[in-house]
């Protein structure tokens, strides 16, 4: 990387021929062009579920439980209520996608501050490191036992503690971004100019440090979908009645023996919402490396 | 190498203690009276006056943290609200479960990520590459407690090959245990895996492209070799940090993988315990955890050191 002309590429109107290139990469890998239309859907089905679910989620019909999917009025059966598991899995998905979003938001508000001060200030860094190391000491299932035993389980609960759980990760790739671009002469020059530190970390920093947080951003929504199951799974998350793909599965696995299908469809829809986060993310990476191409 | 050690020993033995306050303090948030969490049944005054006193709840906050931190040290972690058996002798009977259960996971998921990351590395640009990746991908993506509850309901019940539940102690027969084990430690390592291949799979590339290898091809060194003695000794770096890292994530999995296929460890001990409002039980799990993770990675750190010197003068893994 040339010293002079990237960090004025960067923050000058060469950015937007900079975020054109990032955008043209990200249309040539068919992959990235895949994912995107499937979150895009998903996205969409989830805003709209309320509305556009056949059925409403509390509804129950006692006279059809377990009806396999493909019956008449329920085209992918109904579960041990009798209650439509289309509409339930489109509702559960919308849970999902909160959890993981509220979650994210919740690591990137802490951790990004505390990801910037501990690459700018020598004096921060040791302090914030020991509260990262603390933060890693408890393990998102573990942290999410103790907020379930002090506050009780809920949707809520569930995304703060995934996304405590997930604030080192931020903190870390944010505070070695920040430390690299702290050495760029650029930051140097306004400092020279005269500008203060918060100055420098809100103007020069933190926008070019937003692509690494965006990546981050990308590979932590689906640890989180993923976390929300089995939160939800065990019983710390999501409370029935509401719908969730991991209570889905809880109940699948009561009456395993008399509808095993009930087992694979939530499986699918949240591996499916992964899958397509992580693909994503793969591509962002690859298209904003700067060396190009590579894997 | 001695400065080093000694700033990672001071590292770990603060954030120990700081997470033993956040425990303390975490137990004292719990809703209601502790002394009525402690008591359980028995709520008559007497009863939560001795509870008191026995836990000096009574006495000043420091001095309270001071008799915790050496309740704790002793191994006193109480005795459980719901079945009147000491913490410290169910945690005897469930941890080995556990610990035996993630070893067989990180061998198994070692084995399977490195073997794909190196041939995801050297196949480059060719099917096995994708394949890998692909696999890779999917690793990532899928709820583990769901492959366990499909290798259940379609390995387990519907062809027998293995038991659906249940636990038999290593001790008292080996193959048996193993019997037990082996299906949920695949499920456990599944995302370990994953994410090695693919760390594994971006250092051989870093390893293969440097100049070092190139030297070693230049002087006539055969492929096998150059792969194996020059570009995989440093993954294995990856595999010591990634072990490390997921330490916590693999906690959690066990917590979920014992659940699901009923295998009497800490997990299930952790699970039944936040229904059942243990609080000492929960307290126990929460504390040791976070000693357990500082522990095993001040050691990940020092093994570090001995695989690459450089990180003892720099004192700062990259």
């Amino acid at each position: 990387m040339t010293v002079l002309t990237v960090p004025m590429a960067e923050t000058g109107s060469a950015s937007i021929t900079r975020r054109t290139r990032v955008l043209r990469r990200l249309r040539r890998n068919p992959l990235a062009v895949v994912s995107f239309v499937v979150l895009a859907l998903a996205a969409v089905i989830a805003l709209l579920s309320p509305w556009i679910a056949p059925y409403s989620v509390d509804q129950t019909d006692f006279a059809r439980t377990f009806a396999p999917p493909g019956s008449p009025g329920h085209v992918l059966g109904t579960d041990d209520l009798g209650r439509d598991v289309l509409s339930r899995i489109m509702l559960g998905a919308r849970a999902s996608l909160q959890v993981g979003l509220l979650a994210v938001a919740t690591s990137l508000v802490i951790g990004v501050p505390l990801g910037l001060a501990a690459g700018y200030f020598r004096a921060w860094d040791a302090v914030i490191s020991r509260f990262t190391d603390l933060l890693l000491a408890f393990p998102f299932l573990i942290m999410a036992v103790g907020l379930a035993a002090i506050r009780g389980a809920s949707l809520g609960n569930a995304a703060v503690a995934i996304g405590i759980a997930q604030i080192p990760g931020v903190i870390r790739v944010v505070r070695s971004d920040t430390l690299r671009l702290k050495s760029l002469d650029f930051v140097a020059a306004a400092v020279v100019d005269g500008a203060s530190d918060l100055w420098v970390l809100a103007r020069h920093i933190l926008p070019n440090a937003t692509s690494v947080i965006l990546v981050q951003a990308t590979v932590a929504i689906p640890a989180a979908i993923l976390g929300e199951a089995v939160l939800s799974f065990l019983g710390l998350g999501i409370q029935p009645p509401a719908p969730s793909l991991g209570t889905m599965l809880a109940t699948a696995q009561q009456f395993a023996a008399r509808a095993p299908w009930a087992a694979v469809l939530p499986g699918v829809v949240i591996m499916g919402l992964a899958l397509a986060f992580n693909v994503f993310g793969d591509a962002l990476r690859d298209a904003l490396d700067p060396k190009g191409d590579r894997g | 190498m001695a400065r080093y050690l000694l700033t990672r020993a001071w590292q770990s033995a603060l954030t120990l203690l700081l997470s033993t306050i956040v425990v303390f303090f975490g137990v004292r948030a719990l809703p209601g009276d502790p002394a009525l969490a402690l008591a359980g049944e028995d709520r008559s005054p007497e009863a939560l006056e001795a509870i008191r006193r026995h836990y000096g709840l009574d006495q000043p906050l420091p001095l309270q943290f001071a008799q915790y931190v050496e309740r704790m040290a002793q191994g006193d972690f109480g005795v459980s609200i719901r079945t009147g058996t000491p913490v410290s002798s169910m945690l005897t009977t469930a941890l080995p479960v556990t610990v035996e259960l993630s070893v067989l996971a990180i061998l198994l998921a070692t084995a399977l990520g490195v073997g794909a990351g190196v041939l995801a590395a050297v196949r480059r640009g060719r099917p096995a590459e994708w394949v890998a990746n692909g696999m890779a991908l999917i690793g990532l993506s899928v709820p583990h407690f769901w492959l366990g509850l499909l290798a259940i309901l379609y390995l387990s019940v519907a062809t027998g090959l293995f038991p659906a539940s249940g636990f038999v102690p290593i001790l008292e027969d080996p193959v048996d245990n193993l019997h037990h084990i082996v299906l949920p430690a695949v499920i456990l390592g599944t995302g370990l895996a994953a994410i090695i291949m693919r760390q594994t799979r971006s250092a051989m590339l870093d390893s293969l492209s440097s100049d070092y290898v190139r030297t070693a091809k230049a002087k006539g060194l055969r492929p096998r070799a150059v792969i194996t003695r020059h570009a995989l000794r440093n993954s294995l770096i990856v595999v010591v940090t990634v072990v490390g890292l997921q330490l916590g994530g693999l906690i959690s999995g066990a917590v979920v993988t014992e659940q699901i296929f009923g295998l009497p460890g800490f997990g299930k001990m952790t699970i039944d315990a936040v229904f059942q409002r243990d609080y000492p039980v929960i307290q126990a799990v929460v504390l040791l955890t976070a000693t357990a993770y500082i522990v095993i990675n001040f050691f990940v750190d020092l093994l570090y050191s001995v695989i690459d010197p450089r990180i003892r003068v720099t004192g700062d893994p990259a």
